[in-house]
């Protein structure tokens, strides 16, 4: 197996596919999802927290934290498919052995995956961002352009989770991704507050994760503002979805090709 | 004369750790014609088929089909098979057809065609009425059958069964049996596996018997019956239990005989003399029967029970 071998076919499209169609027939409590927990998020925090807190950073603490909580859903939604839904579908349902029973390969099913982690990580953004700016939380000529930004980062916490994945045993081993790293990254990264309210090594550590760098991105386009440094939060969103594609690529071909 | 071979495998290594799972499988199949791989649990059935699908890399050998090393087929030969697995990985939220279409598309087959090919592969696995149906209201023998249809959108040339009947009532493995046969006079390839030795006898042109990673005999049905078993069989057993024929007094009738457990099993061309001894005594119970391919393979593969399942 070379590495020539990780680099997908246009039949990764047809994994997409796969996963939309059982989506849709998921929709509607799929959709509850999308725009409900928002919802009482942008209320509770925004407007209860948000009365005490005034202006962060500049901003209605609503606005500032309807850009955060667009970034941390990203990473939830393709965190949670790229971990329990991928999962299931190695696991229980054996969908990727029927896969590779046709001209599908590894690279195509894992490529499939993510980029489906991604699109679902998109529609949850968008779901909050339509609820947002009914609030008036989300504006400005820039929230078109939050979109590549949004499938980017989706993708870089997909294959992230696809790397858990393809090390799982079972559903419980994710407790520890969940524990050590998306909760910390929910908390740490800018979300609810600006990053340099941190200590100064507690920024550093930030600088490393990804949603630090999709709240960067994210946060100046979503309140009418462009982003600084767009290349360097870009390469390392980048980054961390090329290296992770290639470690679960790597351990997928090892676990699924004995 | 038979076809050229369509399928070789030659000299198949496979290890995994310490353990030899293949240790040099050899076997052809000619074009149209149907083979049976047949042994016990972790024999190296699956393994095989594995390894045909390029799912298993293997420590040593060549896969062929139609002249070209799979392994430089890759993904383009895949496109060529059909697989029906042992396990059902049937999608459980599509119904019947959007189980087809979905696998279609896993071939690249334009949608137009695969909605047409769908039709007619329900209607050949007489599943045409439960189209709209999902996979839950299907019974465990139309799964089966959905999972064959599957297996047959791409027209493949070379279909891999893997034990395709296990588990399902007579009815549904004739209908299975009858399908089957008629793609193989439609001139697709079948290797089939299987433990059901009736399966191998009714479907195969060429049954191969494996155990412990390699071929032990193989020929059409008929021949391994006839090479390594004379004649008939005659099975004698005691009402109470206790050994039949204590004194051996078959031996002098019979060449070939053995003991299992409480039966006495006698094989050759002329049992009369045995049975006539017995058969009058009140005490033994006896069974005549032509000798089967069940005969052939526990006598090669011996009748230790394998617990191990793969």
């Amino acid at each position: 197996m070379s590495w020539q071998d990780a680099i997908p076919n246009p039949g990764a499209l047809a994994v997409v596919q796969r996963n939309f169609g059982v989506w849709r027939k998921l929709l509607l409590p799929s959709m509850l999802g999308n725009f409900g927990d928002p919802l009482l998020y942008l209320l509770a925090l925004g407007y209860g927290l948000g009365h005490f807190v005034g202006h962060m950073d500049g901003m209605p603490y609503i606005t500032f934290i309807a850009s955060g909580i667009v970034a941390s859903s990203v990473m939830n939604t393709a965190s949670f498919e790229g971990l329990y839904s991928a999962f299931t579908r190695m696991s229980a349902q054996h969908t990727y052995a029927a896969m590779l029973a046709t001209p599908l390969r590894v690279s195509d099913i894992l490529a499939g995956e993510v980029l489906w982690a991604a699109i679902k990580g998109l529609i949850s953004a968008i779901a909050i961002i339509i609820v947002a700016s009914f609030f008036g939380a989300i504006q400005g000529p820039w929230v078109w352009l939050s979109i590549p930004v949004i499938l980017l980062s989706g993708l870089s916490f997909g294959s992230l989770a696809l790397v858990i994945t393809a090390m799982a045993r079972s559903y419980d081993f994710f407790m520890y991704y969940f524990t050590l790293a998306v909760t910390p990254m929910f908390l740490f990264c800018g979300v609810f507050y600006p990053l340099h309210s941190l200590p100064a090594f507690a920024q550093d550590i930030a600088q490393v994760l990804p949603l630090t760098h999709a709240v960067a991105l994210m946060r100046p386009l979503l309140t009418g503002q462009l982003p600084r440094q767009v290349p360097y939060h870009l390469g390392v969103l980048l980054l961390y979805t090329v290296i992770p594609y290639l470690i679960a690529w790597r351990l997928l071909v090892r676990r699924l090709l004995r | 004369m038979l076809n050229p071979a369509f399928l070789e495998l030659k000299h198949l290594h496979k290890r995994y750790g310490n353990r030899e799972v293949l240790r040099g499988v050899d076997f052809s199949i000619p074009a149209g014609s149907c083979y049976a791989l047949v042994g016990p649990n972790g024999a190296g059935k699956s393994t095989t088929v594995r390894a045909i699908q390029g799912l298993t890399p293997l420590d040593g050998g060549e896969i062929r089909m139609d002249g070209q090393a799979l392994s430089t087929l890759g993904a383009a030969g895949r496109a060529r098979i059909g697989v029906v697995p042992q396990m059902d990985n049937l999608d459980p939220d599509f119904t019947v057809e959007e189980n087809l279409w979905t696998y279609g598309r896993y071939f690249r087959i334009p949608k137009t065609r695969i909605r047409q090919r769908s039709a007619e592969l329900l209607d050949f696995m007489a599943l045409s009425g439960y189209a709209r149906q999902p996979i839950s209201a299907l019974s465990g023998g139309m799964q089966r059958r959905l999972t064959i249809a599957r297996a047959l959108i791409n027209a493949p040339q070379l279909l891999l069964l893997d034990e395709p009947t296990t588990g399902l009532d007579p009815q549904a493995r004739h209908l299975i049996w009858q399908r089957l046969r008629d793609l193989r006079r439609q001139g697709t390839t079948l290797l089939l596996t299987t433990h059901y030795m009736d399966e191998a006898e009714r479907l195969a042109d060429q049954v191969g018997i494996i155990d412990q990673g390699h071929i032990l005999a193989q020929d059409t049905p008929r021949g391994l019956i006839e090479s390594h078993i004379p004649g008939e069989v005659l099975e004698l057993r005691r009402l109470d239990g206790s050994t039949p024929d204590p004194e051996n007094w078959h031996q002098q009738q019979v060449a070939l005989s053995e003991r299992v457990g409480d039966t006495l099993i006698c094989y050759g061309q002329n049992l009369q003399q045995v049975l006539a001894h017995f058969v009058h005594n009140p005490d033994y119970r006896w069974l005549q029967r032509p000798a089967s391919l069940e005969d052939v393979f526990l006598r090669l593969t011996g009748r230790n029970l394998r617990e191990d399942e793969h």
